[in-house]
């Protein structure tokens, strides 16, 4: 066990965890910030996508020794008074079915949509192809993504 | 046609109120059964018991109105479109309308109805009923009021009306409405006069959903709340022999290792155990050998340093085990006859060609995104259980059995589900993380993995479907399909569905081998396969008929009359003007070169669906660029909730029907996380477009049946663009590059 300060949703947070303990669980157990989910623990599904720095990472297979420091953001710091954009975009399309993965794929598309701004279709589906969905609301999804480049701009 | 507008209902068993403490009119029901004579709503809203009644309204002082929704969410949207119905009838606006559904820690909260594909279909009489009867009740007490004829008065958007014109919100008359009697004498709204049904409602949950609050069962914790992971044996047919644990319990996080399944096995071996009667019970006989910890990662960790060694209690089977013991069965003579209609036997003789076709499909997992988990704490006074399961009824039961409690001790409480697709229906990780409760009397929660998930069992069977047809001057004279599944077959009326009825001599049989390896429910079950098989080999019949494709299907749609046959659930016109709705908007036949179409059509879960899928080739592989849909589910409740699962139906058949492979190897399932595992991914999605048939008749599910005619939709794209035709799944392993070698 070791503590590792870190700032999360811009708040400086200390815990006191194994190293090799994933971001996600840190999260999940230790914060409880419950919104980052748990979906196949090797980085494959996308369901525990986060913001390392402004960039989407998966959670799940970052250990925390390696996050020293780091600036991270989850889907509870995503929208301070208002939704923001994409959650904007994801609302008005009633893209959710279980919900499941939504949080994934809205960090995902947020940091996608914050280095292209004004994305074609295929680069829509190339940024959301590491994301699952089991409910299969692609369409949904390859929409919101759309609509919320659209609202940013 | 029938009349939407008299329904019979006893509203006295039915609907109960009461006025509540805080001000305002509690209303209790129950859509799927009458409620108990004696029991009455709390003035308490703390109270609510969903014991006594399923569902309950509250109209507040200021007309705003709560509907407390009980039935689990997996994602059918059910929690959005049940509540619309009730306001419509009630007649106000959407916008003052919440739902809510019990928070996760109260501990007054015990709902114990179980959901199903059929909540809609089940609901939609008692549910406006419902809202119509507390409609009245706030009509009648405005009329009291006024000193009016009640019948002289109306209300519409939660204003009362009387012929004075003077008027009264529902909120100003609710405390004196929940003293009169329930009325007896109720007129429903007519379908041209909805306000709320037929118009888009966005997902009840979408904010919690967007900004990651605590929702679904893994997202559930008490103080003190422990974690526990669970060894299984690594192959079906094998059990524990032995184990060491010292190294996990050498980590700091990990607090215990225990083993379970005694409780499990008294359970089994009970006289009074009769397994068809539980369909919901999966219980194992071995030990299994389980990692109690401070945290999720603990426990993950203390698994992976767990030693066990395991010995064959059973056979271990493979997946050519599978294969060549339904393939014995399809060319046996020992099957079960489910529908015989005619004489196949002299259609074929007489005929002047028959085809043969041999459909296979792979055993499959169900994958929800949210992996199994459940929360037990199990105490003197009570067994608490929080989870996402589709069966709390059948859970509740089975953990009392297996810990040897009286029912009325057992509490299940549900949260929203991460997924279900039949997963949750079965119960086995609510029975193992009881046992755990039981034995370390902490609160605990069972967590399991990816890999867990996929390897513990309960799998849509591997199935393979024969079927054979006589064609007797350009027309179909016989048709005969066998089915051989693994441990069971199709059910209920399934025998029944199309083209049963449409042609003259035809027969439907069906045989099982019993396999170690669990199997059950997978979303449109059976259907997801057998649809595909049909529907595949109608475009072959098609081609021997010089017919095409759409037509082979309205012409023998034509041979059945609706209501003659009463096993025939499914309707010749509604199944046509479906098929015609499809056609049309698709430009069947009529599209831009090198776009190559597909169609199929199927009933299943009392909705009429047809598709056509439209491929292209690239680098001689089909790329599935676009899917048209036509149903017919009646009104269309929630359009968007609607689109929504239709959308998500299609793209999982096709996803399946492509990708998704699962095999064995002497037992051992041989994909566990979805690094081998393929699922659809956006890139390899169509667009669906889904188009409804205008209908005035009551509204049917749509979570189910948009999936089983999209994989025949799209192997018939893949025909009419290569000359292939494909008999198994997933396609991309039989798939061969078009090259000049096949037809264009």
């Amino acid at each position: 066990m070791a503590s590792y300060n870190l700032k999360i949703n811009g708040k400086a947070v200390s815990v006191t965890v194994d190293e090799d303990t994933p971001l996600l669980w840190v999260l999940r157990d230790e914060l409880n910030l419950v919104g980052t989910k748990f979906g196949c623990g090797i980085a494959q599904c996308g369901a525990c996508t986060v913001h390392l720095d402004g960039t989407a990472v998966r959670s799940c297979s970052i250990p925390i020794a390696s996050l020293e420091g780091a600036n991270i953001t989850t889907i509870e710091g995503l929208a301070n008074d208002k939704l923001n954009p994409v959650q904007e975009a994801w609302k008005e399309l009633d893209v959710p079915q279980c919900g499941y993965c939504q949080a994934g794929q809205i960090m995902t598309a947020t940091s996608f949509l914050s280095q292209n701004p004004n994305p074609n279709n295929t680069e829509i589906r190339n940024a959301m192809n590491g994301n699952l969905c089991r409910c299969a609301s692609y369409n949904r999804i390859e929409k919101a993504v759309a609509l919320a480049a659209k609202k940013m701009s | 046609m029938e009349d939407q507008n008299k329904i019979t209902f006893s509203r006295r068993n039915f609907l109960r109120t009461s006025a509540l403490a805080s001000g305002g009119l509690l209303i209790g029901f129950n859509f799927l059964t009458s409620c108990g004579e004696t029991a009455v709503p709390p003035v308490d809203i703390s109270k609510l018991n969903f014991k006594d009644f399923n569902a309950f309204i509250k109209i507040a002082e200021n007309g705003y109105v709560t509907i407390f929704s009980p039935n689990p969410e997996i994602g059918q949207g059910v929690k959005t479109s049940m509540p619309m119905i009730i306001a419509e009838e009630l007649d106000v606006p959407w916008e003052h309308v919440s739902v809510e559904q019990g928070a996760l820690d109260t501990t007054n909260f015990t709902r114990q109805v179980a959901g199903g594909s059929q909540s809609i279909r089940f609901g939609w009489d008692a549910l406006r009923q419902t809202g119509a009867t507390a409609k009245q009740m706030l009509i009648n007490a405005a009329a009291i009021k006024w000193n009016v004829d009640a019948a002289s008065c109306s209300a519409s958007e939660g204003i009362i009306k009387n012929a004075n014109g003077d008027t009264l919100g529902y909120g100003d008359v609710v405390n004196e409405a929940a003293h009169l009697e329930v009325p007896e004498d109720i007129t429903l709204k007519e379908t041209k006069d909805y306000k709320i049904i037929g118009k888009d409602a966005i997902n009840v949950d979408v904010d919690k959903i967007i900004t990651g609050k605590p929702l679904f069962g893994l997202d559930y914790k008490v103080d003190g709340m422990l974690y526990a992971s669970v060894l299984r044996p690594p192959a079906f047919g094998q059990i524990l022999e032995s184990y060491d644990a010292s190294e996990a319990k050498a980590l700091p996080g990990v607090i215990d290792v225990i083993t379970i399944g005694e409780k499990a096995r008294n359970y089994l071996n009970q006289e009074s155990f009769d397994p068809s009667s539980h369909w919901s019970v999966r219980l194992s006989k071995t030990d299994k050998v389980v990692v109690i910890g401070k945290t999720t990662w603990d426990v993950i960790k203390g698994k992976r340093a767990l030693k066990a060694t395991w010995k064959d209690d059973s056979s271990t089977e493979s997946t050519k085990t599978h294969d060549d013991e339904l393939v014995k069965i399809l060319d046996g003579k020992n099957l079960d006859i489910r529908r015989e209609d005619g004489n196949i036997k002299k259609a074929f003789a007489e005929a002047d060609r028959v085809i043969e076709r041999t459909y296979e499909s792979p055993f499959l997992p169900h994958n929800c995104m949210e992996p199994m988990n459940f929360f037990a704490d199990v105490t003197d006074e009570k067994v608490h259980l929080v989870g996402p399961v589709q069966t709390p009824e059948a859970a509740a039961k089975v953990v009392a059995s297996l810990l040897n409690r009286n029912l009325e001790d057992v509490h299940i409480d549900m949260t929203r589900m991460g997924g279900g697709f039949g997963r949750r229906l079965y119960g086995d990780f609510v029975y193992e993380v009881a046992e755990i409760a039981n034995t370390i009397k902490k609160p605990v929660k069972l967590i399991s993995t990816r890999e867990d998930d996929m390897s513990l069992g309960v799998y849509r069977p591997a199935i393979k479907y024969r079927i054979s047809a006589s064609i007797k001057d350009n027309k179909v004279t016989g048709y005969h399909l066998k089915e051989a599944a693994i441990n069971s077959n199709m059910y209920g009326l399934i025998p029944h569905f199309f083209p049963a009825g449409a042609i003259k001599n035809y027969k439907v049989e069906s045989g099982n081998y019993q396999s170690n390896i669990t199997t059950g429910a997978w979303r449109a079950p059976y259907t997801n396969f057998l649809a595909f098989a049909e529907q595949s080999f109608f475009d072959e019949l098609a081609e021997a008929c010089e017919k095409d494709p759409v037509q082979l299907r309205l012409d023998l749609l034509k041979n059945v009359t609706d209501g003659e046959d009463s096993n025939i659930e499914y309707s010749a016109k509604r199944m046509t003007d479906a098929i015609k709705l499809a056609v049309e908007k698709s430009n069947w036949e009529n599209t831009k070169e090198g776009v190559h179409q597909g169609f199929s059509a199927y009933y299943s879960h009392n909705t009429h669906v047809a598709e056509v899928v439209d491929i292209t080739l690239k680098n001689g592989l089909p790329m599935v660029e676009k899917v048209t849909v036509a149903v017919d589910c009646g009104i269309v409740v929630n359009p968007t909730g609607a689109k929504n699962q239709i959308e998500g139906g299609v793209i999982d058949g096709i996803g399946h029907a492509m990708y998704s492979d699962f095999s064995f190897e002497n037992g051992k399932p041989q994909d566990v996380n979805f690094n081998t595992y393929r699922l659809i991914r956006m890139n390899e999605t169509p667009i669906v477009n889904t188009f409804f048939v205008d209908s005035d008749l009551s509204p049917t599910g749509l979570g189910e049946p948009g999936l089983p005619p999209a994989g025949g939709a799209l192997a018939n794209a893949i025909k009419a663009a290569t000359g292939q035709i494909l008999t198994k799944q997933p396609f991309v392993k039989f798939l061969i590059k078009h090259d000049a070698g096949l037809k264009v």
